[in-house]
């Protein structure tokens, strides 16, 4: 079915794809002329499958659950933002805190995404490949983000038990973020979402994993100044 | 917040739309800054006169046309709404103070060459309307549209700032060192007409421009210079500038074609541009300065 955002408001096509029956079939829906709008598919809680045509602005797809939701073209800040499950994928460009707070799912963004990309996230995987900007991982408590481009400054400050996997160059580590050893089980992770993003000319291993050195947990008066 | 939006027309195609295409820009922008909003429109340059902006604010617009006529005698009057272009030979200089003197409640909102200004309180979709923004030509522009943090709703508070000839700043975020850096500026000459921190900047850019400096010089100056959080457009006679801050909290996106780069707060400020989903679309890196025709 098809939804122009020209001819309809923003609101209903989004109470629409919020309140899906679930015994309906047809569960394919394209979205056309989104023109920047905000959180265009946020809230959805249904398996659907959502193919947005266009550039989208702010927290597209968040709070995602259960649909599978590709973007025609570039969106803006907190893409699939507290996503729960589903799986969210840009086809252009995202800008900053991409994913933030996500506890679950899989959003992939072909392009890159800008600064604070997965800050705090709680369990999403999220696989970029371009690069990031400055401060991604920033408190990020578990999951995987997946970089094959590079990555901006202080990747990873002050984050908990995030896996941080990046291909190309680190500007920076942030605070209590550390280069990491690859053991088989991450190598077997890596692989599979390198394979579920659809990317078949990065090999795993070439990657580089970062993540926490543990030090900033509790109070200690000797890390003072990284406080 | 506020909303901030620039367009630069690369070729002469869109020369005639160049008013209708930030009207546009600027309706979009409503939703981040109610408050207030202005625009500055450059157009082709007559060197041998100069351009005044006004807002005559209560004034009766023959009453004001007929007492300064009286007093300088060539020159024309353009009115629109509460804002008047007047066209002089006379010098900044002596036409600001002769203004000041003689009509001290217009304030002068910007002069030049080549730049017309208009700003106002009000909602965008009301001040763009009230100036007629949709039949402006020139060859680029830049917009603002003020949600009021730190001073009050008024057109002196209002964007864009110009404090120089054919300069004029627009801000979206908020100085923390402005008093300082206002005083420092008062000492080297610079006047200010309000509390605002965006007028500093401004200030600032004018300052450096002043002495020589290149705009992209002067915005690489300013990241060490200005503290707070900004997205800057930084408009000169021959083109504007883009620079945000190291940490990037306020937002931009620039699309550029063939015919045109436009910069806003937010991709649907630009969703009604010709072309623009063939664009090249992209965010301006942290402190990096952008230029376009400077």
């Amino acid at each position: 079915m098809k939804l122009d955002l020209k001819k309809l408001k923003l609101r209903k096509v989004n109470e629409q794809l919020q309140n899906i029956d679930r015994k309906i079939n047809d569960r394919s829906f394209t979205i056309i002329n989104p023109e920047g709008n905000h959180a265009v598919c946020a809230g959805l809680t249904e398996e659907l499958n959502i193919n947005i045509k266009g550039h989208v602005g702010y927290y597209c797809a968040g709070m995602n659950q259960k649909a599978n939701i590709t973007v025609d073209g570039n969106v803006g800040t907190g893409v699939a933002e507290n996503m729960m499950s589903g799986k969210v994928h840009v086809k252009g460009n995202a800008s900053q805190s991409a994913g933030a707070t996500a506890h679950g799912g899989l959003l992939i963004i072909d392009g890159d995404a800008s600064s604070r990309c997965g800050i705090s996230m709680k369990g999403v995987d999220i696989v970029v490949k371009g690069s990031v900007g400055h401060m991604s991982g920033f408190m990020s408590q578990s999951g995987n983000l997946v970089v094959c481009g590079d990555a901006g400054e202080a990747l990873g400050d002050s984050l908990y038990e995030t896996n941080i996997y990046i291909k190309g160059k680190v500007k920076s580590l942030g605070a209590d973020c550390v280069e990491k050893k690859m053991d088989k089980k991450h190598i077997k992770k890596l692989r599979l979402l390198l394979k579920e993003a659809d990317i078949n000319n990065q090999k795993a291993e070439s990657f580089k994993r970062y993540g926490s050195a543990r030090k900033l947990y509790n109070f200690k008066i000797d890390n003072i100044s990284n406080y | 917040m506020c909303g901030i939006v620039g367009i630069y027309l690369k070729t002469k195609k869109f020369e005639n739309k160049l008013g209708k295409m930030l009207s546009g820009m600027l309706n979009n922008m409503e939703s981040r800054g109610p408050d207030s909003a202005g625009f500055a429109i450059y157009k082709n340059s007559d060197k041998s006169e100069y351009k005044y902006s006004l807002c005559i604010n209560n004034l009766d617009f023959k009453k004001f046309k007929k007492d300064i006529s009286k007093k300088i005698k060539k020159l024309k009057l353009n009115q629109y709404s509460d804002h008047v272009i007047i066209k002089t030979t006379e010098t900044p200089k002596k036409f600001i103070n002769f203004m000041t003197k003689e009509f001290p409640e217009v304030s002068i909102v910007g002069y030049g060459h080549s730049i017309e200004i208009f700003k106002q309180v009000g909602n965008p979709k009301e001040v763009v309307k009230k100036f007629n923004l949709e039949s402006f030509s020139g060859t680029h522009g830049i917009g603002h549209t003020r949600m009021a943090t730190e001073s009050a709703i008024t057109t002196d508070g209002s964007h864009p700032y110009s404090t120089g000839e054919d300069e004029c700043l627009v801000h979206n975020g908020s100085l923390s060192n402005h008093n300082n850096l206002r005083r420092e500026l008062r000492k080297k000459g610079n006047t200010f007409t309000s509390e605002n921190d965006t007028e500093v900047a401004a200030g600032y850019v004018s300052n450096s421009l002043s002495n020589n400096n290149s705009l992209k010089n002067t915005l690489v100056s300013g990241l060490k210079d200005l503290d707070g959080f900004y997205t800057f457009i930084a408009g000169t006679r021959k083109g504007f500038a883009v620079v945000r801050d190291e940490i990037a909290c306020k937002p931009a996106v620039i699309a550029e074609t063939k015919n045109y780069v436009a910069i806003a707060s937010e991709f649907q400020a630009m969703a009604h541009l010709p072309d623009v989903n063939n664009a090249k679309i992209f965010e301006p890196e942290p402190g990096i300065v952008y230029s376009w025709g400077n």
